[in-house]
């Protein structure tokens, strides 16, 4: 039973296709990392399966529902939540009213309720503000409960993001490049972060360029060229693939040559180290 | 409690509601009441339309269109064909946010300059409807109106305009602040700020675009029924596009984003041209310099910056206190 299945996906701009006839599944309850050098279309892929992009060819199925040319609040509402790799936090609101924002499913009330104020309405808006609190918590943005969106650091509005989506009460969630800009502690913390989101019962679809933190959290791992799938399979096979490791030193290079021990050598001893 | 009457809500609400019961011992005649009347119309259509400006951040240029479809609504049905202006109004209102609905579907999915020159053009038809279809609307002369009556009770003269506007302003007011708080309220300001970012957690962009342009519309239209029936006469000239530009200047001026911004705004911008009678012809160019004025010494308009200042002296005077102690 798998929770995301995506046949045949394709994404052309202009004549350019960022993804190529792209199959897999992803399984409920797992991590599942979708790696690749820059420009392979990983962003693309996430667009896709949030609905921000529309396919050129194929069909998403999440959850039993075909999600094929819905739009990305319809995606939502399945239970599909993301982060984005440039920022979308809501700058013109508090840190607590963006996570409050990301209650929208939930709290979300008729117009007449809203514009009258209705007692239940005020108390909704109580509770809607001590669970973001309650999030900001988790994600370790405790001392921003207070805080103007625009005044946060970078690494702290990352979090920031990965609240708004919690709050969704989301099956899936989608993180596009969350260690991107944090500092080396920062990206440590992530580790736990993604463990806690799997303890949810959330499963992970993680895009990532930190190894170190991919070979160490993920059950499984797509890597993805030019827009098709290079290879796929457990972090300990992913690693010792030739053609990912070609593919990453820009495809000139064996891997038995110097840079390309190097570059398994870095891969591997982070897998051993989080073994 | 204290801190209950300094939140924007119940003290702002309260700090006007003094404003308008108190204001009566400084207007010395009708000619001051019939400015403070035109304010409280004012002050009603640009809260409506900051809500879709400055919440949401949608530009229209053509709100002096639903003002002018409002007036000239009740004032053919009332007026020409005899109806009660009460359901003149309401017939109105609806009809205002009939159109705006089927007007705002296509128009609302565009953005920036080109949703500007969309509403633009909508005002521009608007305008040209009610200029040419003189049979109902007397055309360039205009078309007189009935006072407004309920059950035989009639509404004349500037004090009870006066009371009735304000009463109406801090109900438009209110509403507008209760929708503001409201998950709605907050999907609009995220929208603004983010399409995609809104869209992601769930938030049906262009449903609250369109919501919120016949929430401004009806806003406006209400406003212009009574600006009408307030006058007795209407001409195309609050139609004009002029009119759409001074709403959105009364708009930035008084503040973006801010419910009482939009008041306040609307208080001088009404105000400030009748003071300065000398420049009547110039009422333009003065409306224009203001617009400048702001965008490069208060691009956040009135309120905000004033807030803000307030905010920054607060705080600096705390730490004052915290670095003498
Ligand atoms: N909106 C767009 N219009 C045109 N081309 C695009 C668009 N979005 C992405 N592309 C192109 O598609 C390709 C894949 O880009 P994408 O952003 O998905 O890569 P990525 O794997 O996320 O890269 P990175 O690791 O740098 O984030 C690139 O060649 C990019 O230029
Ligand atoms: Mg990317």
């Amino acid at each position: 039973m798998s929770l995301l299945s995506v046949e045949g996906l394709g994404k052309k701009f202009g004549g350019v296709s960022a993804v190529d006839d792209l199959s897999f599944d992803i399984r409920p309850g797992a991590v599942y990392s979708i790696i690749g050098p820059n420009g392979a279309g990983k962003t693309t892929l996430l667009n896709l399966l949030t609905g921000v992009y529309q396919p050129s060819s194929g069909r998403i199925v999440f959850d039993g529902h075909d999600m094929t040319g819905r739009a990305p609040y319809e995606y939502a509402r399945q239970g599909i939540a993301r982060t984005f790799q440039n920022l979308q936090v809501f700058f013109n609101m508090s840190a607590l009213e963006n996570v409050m924002v990301g209650r929208y499913l939930q709290e979300r009330s008729g117009l007449a309720r809203a514009l009258l104020r209705a007692p239940g309405l005020v108390r909704a808006e109580q509770a809607c503000r001590n669970e973001a609190a309650e999030l900001m918590r988790f994600v370790g943005l405790q001392d921003y409960l207070s805080a103007a969106s625009d005044a946060m650091p970078y690494g702290a509005l990352k979090r920031l993001e990965i609240a708004r989506a919690l709050a969704t009460r989301p099956k899936m969630m989608l993180l596009d490049e969350p260690a991107a800009g944090l500092n080396p502690t920062e990206a440590l913390e992530l580790d736990d972060l993604i463990g806690r989101l799997t303890g949810r019962g959330i499963t992970v679809v993680l895009v990532e360029h930190n190894m170190r933190l991919v070979m160490g959290v993920s059950d499984h791992i797509l890597v993805l060229d030019y827009g098709r799938k290079l290879a796929e399979g457990s972090a300990q096979a992913v690693r010792n693939d030739p053609k990912v490791i070609a593919a990453y030193l820009g495809g000139e290079v064996s891997p038995d040559s110097t840079y390309g021990e190097t570059v398994a050598g870095a891969v591997a001893q982070a897998v051993e180290m989080h073994r | 409690m204290l801190s209950r009457l300094a939140s924007p809500r119940t003290g702002g609400l309260l700090a006007l509601a003094i404003v308008i019961a108190l204001l009566p011992l400084a207007l010395a005649n009708k000619y001051f009441y019939d400015i403070a009347v035109l304010v409280g119309l004012n002050a009603i259509v640009c809260v409506g339309l900051n809500l879709l400006i400055g919440y949401a951040g949608q530009i229209s240029l053509g709100h002096a269109g639903f003002f002018g479809l409002g007036a000239y609504g009740s004032a053919i049905l009332a007026s020409r064909y005899g109806w009660p202006p009460l359901a003149a109004m309401l017939t109105t209102t609806l009809a205002v946010a009939a159109l705006a609905y089927l007007v705002g579907r296509p128009i609302l999915r565009l953005k920036g300059h080109y949703l500007a020159m969309a509403t633009l053009g909508m005002g521009i038809i608007v305008y040209m409807v009610i200029t040419t279809e003189d049979r109902f609307t007397g055309g360039p002369d205009g078309i007189a109106v009935v006072p407004f009556s309920i059950g035989g009770f009639v509404l004349q003269g500037e004090r009870i305009w006066y009371w009735v506007v304000g009463v109406l302003l801090l109900a438009a007011v209110w509403l507008a602040l209760n929708l503001i708080e409201s998950p709605t309220g907050r999907a609009l300001r995220a929208l603004h700020s983010s399409e995609v970012g809104a869209e992601v957690v769930g938030i049906n962009a262009a449903e609250h675009k369109l919501l919120v342009f016949v929430i401004s519309a009806v806003f406006a239209s209400v406003a212009g029924s009574l600006a009408a029936h307030y006058s007795g006469f209407v001409t195309p000239g609050k139609v004009a596009f002029l009119h759409s530009i001074e709403l959105v200047t009364m708009v930035v001026f008084g503040g973006m984003a801010s419910i009482f911004g939009a008041v306040v705004g609307a208080a001088a911008l009404t105000t400030l041209p009748q003071l300065l009678t000398v420049f009547e012809d110039y009422e333009m160019m003065v409306f224009g310099a203001v617009m400048m004025g702001t965008m490069i010494f208060l691009p956040r308009g009135v309120v905000p910056s004033m807030a803000r200042l307030f905010q920054t002296r607060r705080n600096a005077s705390s730490d004052d206190r915290a670095g003498s102690a």
